[in-house]
Protein backbone atom coordinates (compact mmCIF):
# COMPACT_ATOMS: atom_id res chain seq x y z
CA UNK A 1 0.00 0.00 0.00
CA UNK A 2 1.25 3.75 -1.11
CA UNK A 3 1.92 5.85 1.91
CA UNK A 4 -0.62 8.55 1.84
CA UNK A 5 0.04 12.26 2.06
CA UNK A 6 0.56 13.93 5.31
CA UNK A 7 -2.49 15.73 6.43
CA UNK A 8 -0.20 19.09 7.24
CA UNK A 9 0.76 18.73 3.61
CA UNK A 10 -3.08 18.35 2.39
CA UNK A 11 -4.49 21.34 4.52
CA UNK A 12 -1.84 23.84 3.72
CA UNK A 13 -4.09 25.77 1.46
CA UNK A 14 -7.03 26.12 3.95
CA UNK A 15 -4.31 26.81 6.54
CA UNK A 16 -3.69 29.63 4.16
CA UNK A 17 -7.22 30.77 3.74
CA UNK A 18 -7.58 30.70 7.54
CA UNK A 19 -5.03 32.78 7.93
CA UNK A 20 -6.53 35.20 6.02
CA UNK A 21 -9.90 35.23 7.82
CA UNK A 22 -7.71 35.94 10.72
CA UNK A 23 -6.20 38.76 9.11
CA UNK A 24 -9.19 40.45 8.28
CA UNK A 25 -11.04 40.24 11.57
CA UNK A 26 -7.72 42.08 12.85
CA UNK A 27 -8.27 44.48 10.56
CA UNK A 28 -10.64 47.65 10.04
CA UNK A 29 -11.00 47.28 6.27
CA UNK A 30 -14.25 47.79 5.10
CA UNK A 31 -16.61 44.74 4.07
CA UNK A 32 -15.02 42.11 6.25
CA UNK A 33 -18.09 40.35 7.03
CA UNK A 34 -18.50 39.97 3.09
CA UNK A 35 -15.59 38.99 2.77
CA UNK A 36 -14.71 36.20 5.73
CA UNK A 37 -17.80 34.70 4.11
CA UNK A 38 -16.03 34.34 0.99
CA UNK A 39 -13.11 33.18 2.26
CA UNK A 40 -14.86 30.64 4.34
CA UNK A 41 -16.88 29.06 1.20
CA UNK A 42 -13.62 28.54 -0.07
CA UNK A 43 -12.30 26.39 2.52
CA UNK A 44 -16.00 24.68 2.55
CA UNK A 45 -14.79 24.06 -1.12
CA UNK A 46 -11.51 22.57 -0.69
CA UNK A 47 -12.79 20.81 2.44
CA UNK A 48 -15.12 19.25 0.42
CA UNK A 49 -12.21 17.85 -2.08
CA UNK A 50 -10.10 16.50 0.99
CA UNK A 51 -12.71 15.15 3.34
CA UNK A 52 -13.87 11.89 1.62
CA UNK A 53 -10.57 10.87 0.69
CA UNK A 54 -9.12 11.32 4.35
CA UNK A 55 -7.25 8.00 5.14
CA UNK A 56 -7.79 7.04 8.89
CA UNK A 57 -4.02 7.58 9.58
CA UNK A 58 -4.71 11.17 8.57
CA UNK A 59 -7.88 11.50 10.74
CA UNK A 60 -5.16 10.60 13.38
CA UNK A 61 -3.14 13.52 12.33
CA UNK A 62 -6.18 15.85 12.94
CA UNK A 63 -6.75 14.12 15.84
CA UNK A 64 -3.70 14.65 17.39
CA UNK A 65 -3.01 18.62 15.56
CA UNK A 66 -1.18 20.40 17.75
CA UNK A 67 -3.71 23.48 16.83
CA UNK A 68 -6.69 21.09 17.76
CA UNK A 69 -8.85 22.21 20.81
CA UNK A 70 -7.86 20.57 23.69
CA UNK A 71 -9.77 19.70 27.23
CA UNK A 72 -9.55 23.47 29.20
CA UNK A 73 -10.20 25.72 25.65
CA UNK A 74 -13.91 23.82 26.22
CA UNK A 75 -13.85 24.09 29.76
CA UNK A 76 -12.98 27.82 29.30
CA UNK A 77 -15.65 28.26 25.95
CA UNK A 78 -18.62 26.58 27.53
CA UNK A 79 -18.16 27.00 31.16
CA UNK A 80 -18.32 29.73 33.61
CA UNK A 81 -16.22 29.58 37.11
CA UNK A 82 -13.95 26.65 36.55
CA UNK A 83 -12.71 25.79 40.07
CA UNK A 84 -9.96 23.25 39.42
CA UNK A 85 -9.69 20.68 41.87
CA UNK A 86 -6.11 19.31 42.54
CA UNK A 87 -4.73 16.09 43.54
CA UNK A 88 -5.52 12.23 44.06
CA UNK A 89 -5.23 12.81 48.22
CA UNK A 90 -2.98 9.70 47.86
CA UNK A 91 0.18 10.19 45.98
CA UNK A 92 -0.17 13.55 43.91
CA UNK A 93 -1.57 15.92 41.12
CA UNK A 94 -1.45 14.55 37.99
CA UNK A 95 -1.34 17.45 35.62
CA UNK A 96 -2.30 15.34 32.92
CA UNK A 97 -5.72 15.41 34.07
CA UNK A 98 -7.71 18.02 34.73
CA UNK A 99 -10.82 18.16 37.03
CA UNK A 100 -12.96 20.57 38.81
CA UNK A 101 -16.53 21.96 39.13
CA UNK A 102 -17.91 24.55 37.08
CA UNK A 103 -21.13 25.83 35.71
CA UNK A 104 -22.66 24.65 32.60
CA UNK A 105 -26.07 25.91 31.78
CA UNK A 106 -27.06 27.79 35.09
CA UNK A 107 -26.06 24.28 36.88
CA UNK A 108 -22.83 23.02 38.64
CA UNK A 109 -21.37 20.14 36.68
CA UNK A 110 -18.17 17.92 37.23
CA UNK A 111 -15.96 18.15 34.28
CA UNK A 112 -12.71 15.70 34.46
CA UNK A 113 -10.35 15.62 31.10
CA UNK A 114 -6.70 14.53 29.69
CA UNK A 115 -5.25 17.82 29.23
CA UNK A 116 -2.03 18.37 26.71
CA UNK A 117 0.05 20.82 26.41
CA UNK A 118 0.24 23.55 23.46
CA UNK A 119 4.06 24.33 23.41
CA UNK A 120 7.00 22.09 24.15
CA UNK A 121 7.33 23.36 27.52
CA UNK A 122 3.20 22.97 28.12
CA UNK A 123 3.80 19.37 26.80
CA UNK A 124 6.69 18.20 28.99
CA UNK A 125 4.43 20.19 31.82
CA UNK A 126 1.40 18.05 30.85
CA UNK A 127 3.31 14.48 30.20
CA UNK A 128 1.76 14.64 26.88
CA UNK A 129 -1.67 14.12 28.08
CA UNK A 130 -0.59 10.32 29.43
CA UNK A 131 -2.31 10.54 32.58
CA UNK A 132 -0.61 8.42 35.76
CA UNK A 133 -2.76 6.46 38.26
CA UNK A 134 -2.86 9.32 40.28
CA UNK A 135 -4.69 11.05 37.22
CA UNK A 136 -7.21 8.48 37.08
CA UNK A 137 -7.75 8.24 41.01
CA UNK A 138 -8.24 12.27 40.68
CA UNK A 139 -10.73 11.95 38.28
CA UNK A 140 -12.55 9.41 40.10
CA UNK A 141 -12.55 11.36 43.44
CA UNK A 142 -14.04 14.46 41.54
CA UNK A 143 -17.07 12.59 40.20
CA UNK A 144 -17.66 10.49 43.44
CA UNK A 145 -18.34 14.05 44.82
CA UNK A 146 -20.43 15.10 41.94
CA UNK A 147 -22.40 11.92 42.98
CA UNK A 148 -22.59 13.13 46.26
CA UNK A 149 -23.98 16.21 45.25
CA UNK A 150 -25.89 14.99 42.18
CA UNK A 151 -24.18 16.70 39.79
CA UNK A 152 -24.03 15.82 36.31
CA UNK A 153 -20.68 14.87 35.09
CA UNK A 154 -18.66 15.98 31.97
CA UNK A 155 -15.77 13.87 30.61
CA UNK A 156 -13.45 15.02 28.09
CA UNK A 157 -11.54 12.84 26.33
CA UNK A 158 -8.44 13.11 24.35
CA UNK A 159 -4.92 11.07 25.48
CA UNK A 160 -2.23 8.66 23.35
CA UNK A 161 -3.04 6.20 26.47
CA UNK A 162 -2.18 5.86 29.96
CA UNK A 163 1.48 6.61 30.68
CA UNK A 164 4.22 3.20 30.31
CA UNK A 165 6.47 3.89 32.64
CA UNK A 166 7.96 2.57 36.00
CA UNK A 167 5.99 4.66 38.61
CA UNK A 168 2.92 3.95 36.99
CA UNK A 169 3.10 0.66 37.17
CA UNK A 170 4.51 0.21 40.64
CA UNK A 171 1.10 2.44 42.10
CA UNK A 172 -0.91 0.67 39.78
CA UNK A 173 -2.02 1.95 36.25
CA UNK A 174 -4.33 -1.10 36.08
CA UNK A 175 -5.77 -1.00 38.93
CA UNK A 176 -6.69 2.50 38.99
CA UNK A 177 -7.80 2.11 35.84
CA UNK A 178 -9.91 -0.83 36.17
CA UNK A 179 -11.65 0.59 39.34
CA UNK A 180 -12.50 3.85 37.75
CA UNK A 181 -14.53 1.55 35.59
CA UNK A 182 -15.73 -0.64 38.36
CA UNK A 183 -17.33 2.46 40.36
CA UNK A 184 -18.56 4.73 37.42
CA UNK A 185 -20.59 2.09 36.05
CA UNK A 186 -22.63 2.37 39.25
CA UNK A 187 -22.76 6.22 39.56
CA UNK A 188 -25.88 7.83 40.32
CA UNK A 189 -25.63 10.37 38.45
CA UNK A 190 -25.54 11.38 34.76
CA UNK A 191 -22.31 11.10 32.77
CA UNK A 192 -21.89 12.68 29.00
CA UNK A 193 -18.41 11.47 27.75
CA UNK A 194 -16.84 13.65 24.80
CA UNK A 195 -14.16 12.03 22.96
CA UNK A 196 -12.33 15.34 21.70
CA UNK A 197 -9.31 14.20 19.85
CA UNK A 198 -7.51 10.94 20.60
CA UNK A 199 -8.96 8.23 22.57
CA UNK A 200 -6.48 5.83 23.18
CA UNK A 201 -7.20 2.92 25.00
CA UNK A 202 -7.43 1.74 28.53
CA UNK A 203 -6.20 5.53 29.09
CA UNK A 204 -9.04 7.07 27.57
CA UNK A 205 -11.54 4.82 28.91
CA UNK A 206 -11.01 5.40 32.59
CA UNK A 207 -12.91 8.10 31.91
CA UNK A 208 -14.46 6.69 29.59
CA UNK A 209 -17.82 5.21 31.22
CA UNK A 210 -20.88 7.41 30.81
CA UNK A 211 -24.63 7.38 29.67
CA UNK A 212 -24.12 9.22 26.14
CA UNK A 213 -20.62 8.74 24.48
CA UNK A 214 -20.22 11.41 21.57
CA UNK A 215 -17.17 11.59 19.45
CA UNK A 216 -15.92 14.91 17.44
CA UNK A 217 -15.94 14.04 13.74
CA UNK A 218 -12.34 13.49 13.60
CA UNK A 219 -11.26 12.01 16.55
CA UNK A 220 -10.57 8.85 16.90
CA UNK A 221 -11.00 6.03 19.26
CA UNK A 222 -8.93 2.61 19.56
CA UNK A 223 -8.08 -0.43 21.32
CA UNK A 224 -4.16 -0.01 20.45
CA UNK A 225 -2.59 2.99 19.03
CA UNK A 226 -1.84 2.53 15.23
CA UNK A 227 1.88 2.43 15.89
CA UNK A 228 1.20 0.29 18.63
CA UNK A 229 -0.72 -2.50 16.83
CA UNK A 230 1.71 -2.51 13.77
CA UNK A 231 4.40 -2.57 15.47
CA UNK A 232 2.22 -5.89 17.28
CA UNK A 233 0.68 -7.81 14.25
CA UNK A 234 2.57 -6.50 10.88
CA UNK A 235 6.08 -6.08 12.73
CA UNK A 236 6.27 -3.23 10.52
CA UNK A 237 6.21 0.58 11.76
CA UNK A 238 5.07 1.39 7.65
CA UNK A 239 1.77 -0.99 8.81
CA UNK A 240 0.58 1.97 10.33
CA UNK A 241 -2.60 2.95 7.41
CA UNK A 242 -3.51 -0.89 7.55
CA UNK A 243 -3.66 -1.12 11.05
CA UNK A 244 -5.70 2.03 11.58
CA UNK A 245 -7.82 0.85 8.57
CA UNK A 246 -8.05 -2.24 9.72
CA UNK A 247 -9.05 -1.59 13.10
CA UNK A 248 -11.82 0.87 12.49
CA UNK A 249 -11.12 3.68 14.85
CA UNK A 250 -13.27 6.71 12.93
CA UNK A 251 -16.02 7.76 14.41
CA UNK A 252 -18.76 6.69 11.90
CA UNK A 253 -17.18 2.95 12.44
CA UNK A 254 -17.84 3.49 16.01
CA UNK A 255 -20.86 4.19 15.89
CA UNK A 256 -21.90 1.48 13.44
CA UNK A 257 -20.38 -0.78 15.91
CA UNK A 258 -22.16 0.44 18.82
CA UNK A 259 -19.78 2.23 20.42
CA UNK A 260 -20.41 5.63 20.95
CA UNK A 261 -24.27 7.33 20.41
CA UNK A 262 -23.41 10.02 18.27
CA UNK A 263 -20.93 11.54 15.76
CA UNK A 264 -20.09 15.61 16.75
CA UNK A 265 -19.99 17.29 12.86
CA UNK A 266 -16.72 19.27 13.20
CA UNK A 267 -15.92 22.84 10.45
CA UNK A 268 -14.90 22.52 7.86
CA UNK A 269 -10.79 21.87 8.02
CA UNK A 270 -11.47 20.23 11.16
CA UNK A 271 -12.00 21.76 14.83
CA UNK A 272 -8.88 23.66 14.83
CA UNK A 273 -9.29 25.50 11.69
CA UNK A 274 -12.86 27.23 13.09
CA UNK A 275 -12.64 27.12 16.98
CA UNK A 276 -15.76 29.13 17.94
CA UNK A 277 -17.84 26.45 15.42
CA UNK A 278 -16.28 23.47 17.09
CA UNK A 279 -17.27 25.01 20.53
CA UNK A 280 -20.82 25.72 19.23
CA UNK A 281 -21.41 22.24 18.25
CA UNK A 282 -20.08 20.10 21.25
CA UNK A 283 -22.30 22.53 23.20
CA UNK A 284 -25.12 22.06 21.02
CA UNK A 285 -24.85 18.11 21.54
CA UNK A 286 -23.28 18.32 25.42
CA UNK A 287 -26.62 20.13 26.45
CA UNK A 288 -29.20 17.97 24.60
CA UNK A 289 -27.21 14.69 26.04
CA UNK A 290 -27.76 16.33 29.38
CA UNK A 291 -30.83 17.35 29.34
CA UNK A 292 -32.21 13.93 28.32
CA UNK A 293 -30.33 12.15 30.94
CA UNK A 294 -31.36 14.42 33.95
CA UNK A 295 -35.19 13.17 32.76
CA UNK A 296 -34.51 9.90 33.61
CA UNK A 297 -34.89 8.55 37.36
CA UNK A 298 -31.18 7.05 38.71
CA UNK A 299 -32.53 3.67 38.69
CA UNK A 300 -33.45 3.53 34.97
CA UNK A 301 -30.41 5.29 34.48
CA UNK A 302 -28.03 2.80 36.02
CA UNK A 303 -29.83 0.00 34.40
CA UNK A 304 -29.28 1.25 31.00
CA UNK A 305 -25.83 2.51 31.48
CA UNK A 306 -25.35 -1.72 32.74
CA UNK A 307 -27.34 -2.65 28.90
CA UNK A 308 -25.35 0.00 27.41
CA UNK A 309 -21.93 -1.70 27.51
CA UNK A 310 -23.27 -5.32 28.44
CA UNK A 311 -24.42 -5.33 24.24
CA UNK A 312 -21.66 -4.49 23.20
CA UNK A 313 -19.16 -7.35 21.61
CA UNK A 314 -20.47 -9.32 18.72
CA UNK A 315 -20.13 -13.09 18.90
CA UNK A 316 -21.77 -16.19 17.80
CA UNK A 317 -24.02 -18.72 19.61
CA UNK A 318 -24.52 -22.10 18.72
CA UNK B 1 16.40 -37.94 23.14
CA UNK B 2 12.85 -38.66 22.94
CA UNK B 3 10.98 -34.99 22.55
CA UNK B 4 7.82 -36.41 23.70
CA UNK B 5 9.50 -37.35 27.17
CA UNK B 6 11.67 -34.87 27.85
CA UNK B 7 11.51 -31.49 27.90
CA UNK B 8 13.72 -28.35 28.98
CA UNK B 9 12.47 -26.08 31.91
CA UNK B 10 12.34 -22.52 30.66
CA UNK B 11 14.40 -20.82 34.03
CA UNK B 12 16.70 -23.16 35.47
CA UNK B 13 17.15 -25.28 31.55
CA UNK B 14 17.68 -28.63 33.69
CA UNK B 15 15.80 -31.01 31.27
CA UNK B 16 13.29 -32.67 32.81
CA UNK B 17 11.07 -35.59 32.50
CA UNK B 18 7.85 -34.44 31.47
CA UNK B 19 5.88 -37.08 33.71
CA UNK B 20 7.25 -35.47 36.73
CA UNK B 21 6.53 -31.73 36.03
CA UNK B 22 3.10 -32.95 35.04
CA UNK B 23 2.81 -34.90 38.18
CA UNK B 24 4.15 -31.83 39.96
CA UNK B 25 1.11 -29.78 38.88
CA UNK B 26 3.42 -28.23 36.04
CA UNK B 27 5.64 -27.04 38.22
CA UNK B 28 9.65 -27.75 37.99
CA UNK B 29 10.52 -29.83 40.54
CA UNK B 30 13.73 -28.77 40.46
CA UNK B 31 13.34 -24.97 40.35
CA UNK B 32 9.73 -24.15 41.08
CA UNK B 33 9.28 -22.82 37.79
CA UNK B 34 5.40 -22.24 36.88
CA UNK B 35 4.96 -23.78 33.74
CA UNK B 36 2.02 -21.81 31.58
CA UNK B 37 -1.26 -24.61 32.01
CA UNK B 38 -4.26 -24.66 29.87
CA UNK B 39 -7.61 -24.01 30.58
CA UNK B 40 -9.44 -27.33 31.44
CA UNK B 41 -5.62 -28.05 33.44
CA UNK B 42 -6.27 -24.90 35.69
CA UNK B 43 -10.16 -26.24 36.42
CA UNK B 44 -9.12 -29.63 36.76
CA UNK B 45 -6.64 -29.04 39.50
CA UNK B 46 -8.83 -26.14 41.35
CA UNK B 47 -12.34 -27.78 41.55
CA UNK B 48 -13.41 -30.49 43.88
CA UNK B 49 -12.05 -34.13 42.75
CA UNK B 50 -11.07 -32.13 39.53
CA UNK B 51 -15.02 -32.69 38.72
CA UNK B 52 -16.89 -29.59 37.21
CA UNK B 53 -19.27 -28.91 34.26
CA UNK B 54 -18.38 -26.58 31.50
CA UNK B 55 -21.29 -23.74 30.76
CA UNK B 56 -21.54 -20.88 28.05
CA UNK B 57 -19.08 -23.12 25.34
CA UNK B 58 -20.75 -22.92 22.60
CA UNK B 59 -20.22 -18.98 22.11
CA UNK B 60 -17.59 -18.41 18.98
CA UNK B 61 -15.86 -15.44 18.06
CA UNK B 62 -16.97 -13.47 14.67
CA UNK B 63 -14.08 -12.17 12.31
CA UNK B 64 -16.50 -8.91 12.28
CA UNK B 65 -14.19 -5.92 11.07
CA UNK B 66 -12.95 -8.80 8.22
CA UNK B 67 -9.16 -7.73 9.89
CA UNK B 68 -6.52 -8.90 8.32
CA UNK B 69 -2.78 -8.17 9.23
CA UNK B 70 -0.39 -10.53 8.49
CA UNK B 71 -2.91 -13.36 8.15
CA UNK B 72 -6.37 -13.23 8.41
CA UNK B 73 -8.33 -13.29 11.60
CA UNK B 74 -10.98 -15.82 10.78
CA UNK B 75 -7.80 -18.17 9.76
CA UNK B 76 -6.37 -17.57 12.97
CA UNK B 77 -9.34 -18.49 15.02
CA UNK B 78 -9.66 -21.55 13.23
CA UNK B 79 -6.16 -22.41 13.61
CA UNK B 80 -6.03 -21.16 17.38
CA UNK B 81 -9.25 -23.16 17.82
CA UNK B 82 -7.56 -26.32 16.29
CA UNK B 83 -4.50 -25.81 17.96
CA UNK B 84 -6.38 -25.76 21.53
CA UNK B 85 -9.63 -27.80 21.24
CA UNK B 86 -10.84 -24.64 22.19
CA UNK B 87 -13.94 -22.08 20.94
CA UNK B 88 -12.60 -19.14 22.75
CA UNK B 89 -9.64 -17.96 25.23
CA UNK B 90 -11.88 -18.63 28.48
CA UNK B 91 -13.51 -21.62 29.72
CA UNK B 92 -16.47 -21.05 32.41
CA UNK B 93 -17.59 -23.68 34.75
CA UNK B 94 -19.42 -24.40 37.59
CA UNK B 95 -18.60 -26.92 40.41
CA UNK B 96 -17.33 -26.94 44.30
CA UNK B 97 -14.22 -26.70 46.13
CA UNK B 98 -14.36 -27.51 49.44
CA UNK B 99 -17.84 -28.15 49.01
CA UNK B 100 -19.00 -24.67 48.34
CA UNK B 101 -20.18 -24.02 45.12
CA UNK B 102 -18.27 -21.92 42.67
CA UNK B 103 -18.68 -20.31 39.46
CA UNK B 104 -14.74 -20.59 38.01
CA UNK B 105 -13.72 -18.36 34.31
CA UNK B 106 -10.39 -20.10 33.67
CA UNK B 107 -8.37 -18.06 30.62
CA UNK B 108 -6.14 -20.39 27.95
CA UNK B 109 -3.25 -18.51 27.01
CA UNK B 110 -2.53 -20.98 24.18
CA UNK B 111 -5.63 -19.36 22.62
CA UNK B 112 -4.22 -15.89 20.74
CA UNK B 113 -2.55 -15.28 23.54
CA UNK B 114 -5.41 -15.41 26.26
CA UNK B 115 -6.34 -11.90 24.50
CA UNK B 116 -9.83 -10.79 25.43
CA UNK B 117 -12.23 -10.15 22.58
CA UNK B 118 -16.21 -10.12 22.67
CA UNK B 119 -16.19 -13.74 23.19
CA UNK B 120 -13.75 -13.66 26.60
CA UNK B 121 -15.75 -10.39 27.24
CA UNK B 122 -19.01 -11.92 27.08
CA UNK B 123 -18.07 -15.05 29.02
CA UNK B 124 -16.63 -13.81 31.86
CA UNK B 125 -19.53 -11.07 32.30
CA UNK B 126 -21.85 -14.24 32.13
CA UNK B 127 -20.09 -16.56 34.11
CA UNK B 128 -20.43 -12.66 36.89
CA UNK B 129 -24.19 -12.73 36.22
CA UNK B 130 -24.26 -16.72 36.94
CA UNK B 131 -22.81 -16.09 40.03
CA UNK B 132 -24.90 -13.57 41.27
CA UNK B 133 -28.38 -15.37 40.28
CA UNK B 134 -26.54 -18.50 42.02
CA UNK B 135 -25.57 -16.66 45.00
CA UNK B 136 -22.21 -18.08 44.31
CA UNK B 137 -18.37 -17.07 45.08
CA UNK B 138 -16.62 -16.11 41.64
CA UNK B 139 -13.36 -16.73 40.61
CA UNK B 140 -11.57 -16.08 37.43
CA UNK B 141 -7.65 -17.31 36.88
CA UNK B 142 -6.48 -14.80 34.10
CA UNK B 143 -3.11 -15.30 31.71
CA UNK B 144 -3.65 -13.29 28.97
CA UNK B 145 -1.98 -10.24 27.09
CA UNK B 146 -5.00 -7.78 27.09
CA UNK B 147 -7.69 -6.78 24.83
CA UNK B 148 -7.91 -8.29 21.07
CA UNK B 149 -6.73 -5.72 18.70
CA UNK B 150 -8.80 -7.52 15.87
CA UNK B 151 -12.23 -6.84 17.10
CA UNK B 152 -10.88 -3.00 17.75
CA UNK B 153 -12.70 -0.80 20.04
CA UNK B 154 -15.29 -3.76 20.94
CA UNK B 155 -12.49 -5.05 22.58
CA UNK B 156 -11.46 -2.26 24.61
CA UNK B 157 -15.30 -2.27 25.33
CA UNK B 158 -15.08 -5.46 27.16
CA UNK B 159 -12.97 -3.94 29.90
CA UNK B 160 -16.53 -1.83 31.11
CA UNK B 161 -18.60 -4.48 30.41
CA UNK B 162 -17.51 -7.07 32.38
CA UNK B 163 -15.95 -4.62 35.31
CA UNK B 164 -19.50 -3.47 35.22
CA UNK B 165 -20.43 -7.06 35.80
CA UNK B 166 -18.38 -7.01 38.56
CA UNK B 167 -19.94 -4.34 40.14
CA UNK B 168 -23.16 -6.31 40.41
CA UNK B 169 -21.04 -8.89 42.32
CA UNK B 170 -19.81 -6.34 44.58
CA UNK B 171 -23.51 -5.24 44.82
CA UNK B 172 -24.67 -8.53 46.03
CA UNK B 173 -21.66 -9.04 48.05
CA UNK B 174 -20.27 -11.70 46.97
CA UNK B 175 -16.79 -12.80 46.73
CA UNK B 176 -14.64 -12.31 44.02
CA UNK B 177 -11.24 -13.54 43.97
CA UNK B 178 -8.63 -12.84 41.03
CA UNK B 179 -6.19 -15.26 40.55
CA UNK B 180 -3.39 -13.74 38.32
CA UNK B 181 -0.97 -15.88 36.16
CA UNK B 182 1.80 -15.75 33.95
CA UNK B 183 1.39 -13.67 31.69
CA UNK B 184 -1.35 -10.64 32.46
CA UNK B 185 -1.06 -7.59 30.94
CA UNK B 186 -2.80 -4.94 29.44
CA UNK B 187 -6.82 -4.37 29.30
CA UNK B 188 -7.54 -7.68 31.53
CA UNK B 189 -5.18 -6.52 34.19
CA UNK B 190 -6.79 -3.00 33.61
CA UNK B 191 -10.58 -4.67 34.42
CA UNK B 192 -11.54 -7.60 36.00
CA UNK B 193 -8.02 -9.04 37.22
CA UNK B 194 -7.26 -6.23 39.74
CA UNK B 195 -11.10 -6.24 40.75
CA UNK B 196 -10.57 -8.73 43.56
CA UNK B 197 -11.87 -8.97 46.78
CA UNK B 198 -8.55 -10.76 46.78
CA UNK B 199 -5.76 -10.64 44.48
CA UNK B 200 -3.53 -13.05 44.11
CA UNK B 201 -0.86 -14.74 42.08
CA UNK B 202 1.54 -17.49 41.16
CA UNK B 203 4.69 -16.81 41.89
CA UNK B 204 6.72 -14.68 39.36
CA UNK B 205 4.51 -14.17 37.10
CA UNK B 206 4.39 -11.06 34.43
CA UNK B 207 1.64 -8.68 35.38
CA UNK B 208 1.16 -5.21 34.69
CA UNK B 209 -0.54 -2.71 32.34
CA UNK B 210 2.05 -1.68 29.58
CA UNK B 211 4.53 -4.18 28.54
CA UNK B 212 7.86 -4.41 29.34
CA UNK B 213 9.47 -3.44 25.65
CA UNK B 214 7.01 -0.06 25.39
CA UNK B 215 8.01 1.05 28.91
CA UNK B 216 11.49 0.64 28.17
CA UNK B 217 11.16 1.97 24.58
CA UNK B 218 9.30 4.54 26.55
CA UNK B 219 11.70 5.91 29.45
CA UNK B 220 14.41 4.74 27.29
CA UNK B 221 15.91 2.77 30.34
CA UNK B 222 16.68 -0.75 31.47
CA UNK B 223 14.02 -1.84 34.00
CA UNK B 224 15.15 -3.15 36.86
CA UNK B 225 15.50 -7.02 37.50
CA UNK B 226 11.64 -8.40 39.18
CA UNK B 227 10.17 -5.54 37.89
CA UNK B 228 6.34 -6.38 37.01
CA UNK B 229 6.35 -9.49 38.37
CA UNK B 230 4.21 -10.84 41.24
CA UNK B 231 6.55 -10.17 43.86
CA UNK B 232 6.95 -6.75 42.68
CA UNK B 233 3.27 -6.47 42.81
CA UNK B 234 2.77 -7.82 46.34
CA UNK B 235 5.70 -5.22 47.42
CA UNK B 236 3.96 -2.35 46.11
CA UNK B 237 0.55 -3.13 47.43
CA UNK B 238 -1.29 -4.95 43.82
CA UNK B 239 -1.74 -8.60 45.56
CA UNK B 240 -3.09 -9.95 48.60
CA UNK B 241 -0.44 -12.89 48.56
CA UNK B 242 1.84 -14.78 45.94
CA UNK B 243 0.93 -18.81 46.20
CA UNK B 244 2.60 -21.38 44.21
CA UNK B 245 0.49 -23.63 42.81
CA UNK B 246 0.39 -26.41 44.73
CA UNK B 247 -0.99 -24.33 47.74
CA UNK B 248 -3.29 -22.39 45.31
CA UNK B 249 -6.51 -24.33 45.89
CA UNK B 250 -6.21 -24.60 49.57
CA UNK B 251 -5.78 -21.01 49.99
CA UNK B 252 -8.75 -20.46 47.77
CA UNK B 253 -10.99 -22.89 49.51
CA UNK B 254 -9.35 -21.07 53.17
CA UNK B 255 -10.57 -17.61 51.28
CA UNK B 256 -14.09 -18.61 50.27
CA UNK B 257 -14.74 -20.05 53.86
CA UNK B 258 -13.64 -16.71 55.50
CA UNK B 259 -15.50 -14.67 52.96
CA UNK B 260 -18.69 -16.93 53.69
CA UNK B 261 -18.55 -17.23 57.09
CA UNK B 262 -18.14 -20.62 57.41
CA UNK B 263 -15.28 -21.68 60.15
CA UNK B 264 -15.03 -25.47 59.50
ZN1 LIG C 1 13.44 -25.36 36.51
Amino acid sequence: MSKSLDFYQLEKKIVELKEQIDQIQLSEEQGKKEKVAGLKLEIEKEWAKIAPKLTPTQIVQIARHPKRPYCLDYVNALMQDFMEMHGDRRFADDTAVVSGLAFYKGQTVAVVGQQKGRTTRERIERNFGEPNPEGYRKALRIMKTAEKFGFPIITLIDTPGAYPGIGAEERGQAEAIANNLKVISTMGVPIVCVIIGEGGSGGALAIGVGDTIMMLENSFYSVISPEGCAAILWKDQNAVEQAAQNMKIRAQDLLDLGVIDKIIPEPPGGAHIDCEQTFKNVDKHLNQALKKLEQKPVQELLEERYQKFRKMGIVLEK
Amino acid sequence: MNDNLWTRCNSCQRILYKADILENLSVCPACSFHFRISASERLAMLFDDGQFEVFDHAILPVDFLKFVDTQKYSQRLGDNQKKTSLPEATVNAVGTMGGIKVVISAMDFAFMGGSMGSVVGEKITRAAERAVREKTPLIIVSCSGGARMQEGALSLMQLIKTSAALARLEEAKLPFISVITDPTTGGTTASYAMLGDINIAEPNALIGFAGPRVIEQTIKEKLPKGFQRSEFLLKHGMLDDVMQRKNLRAYIIRALRLFLNRPQ
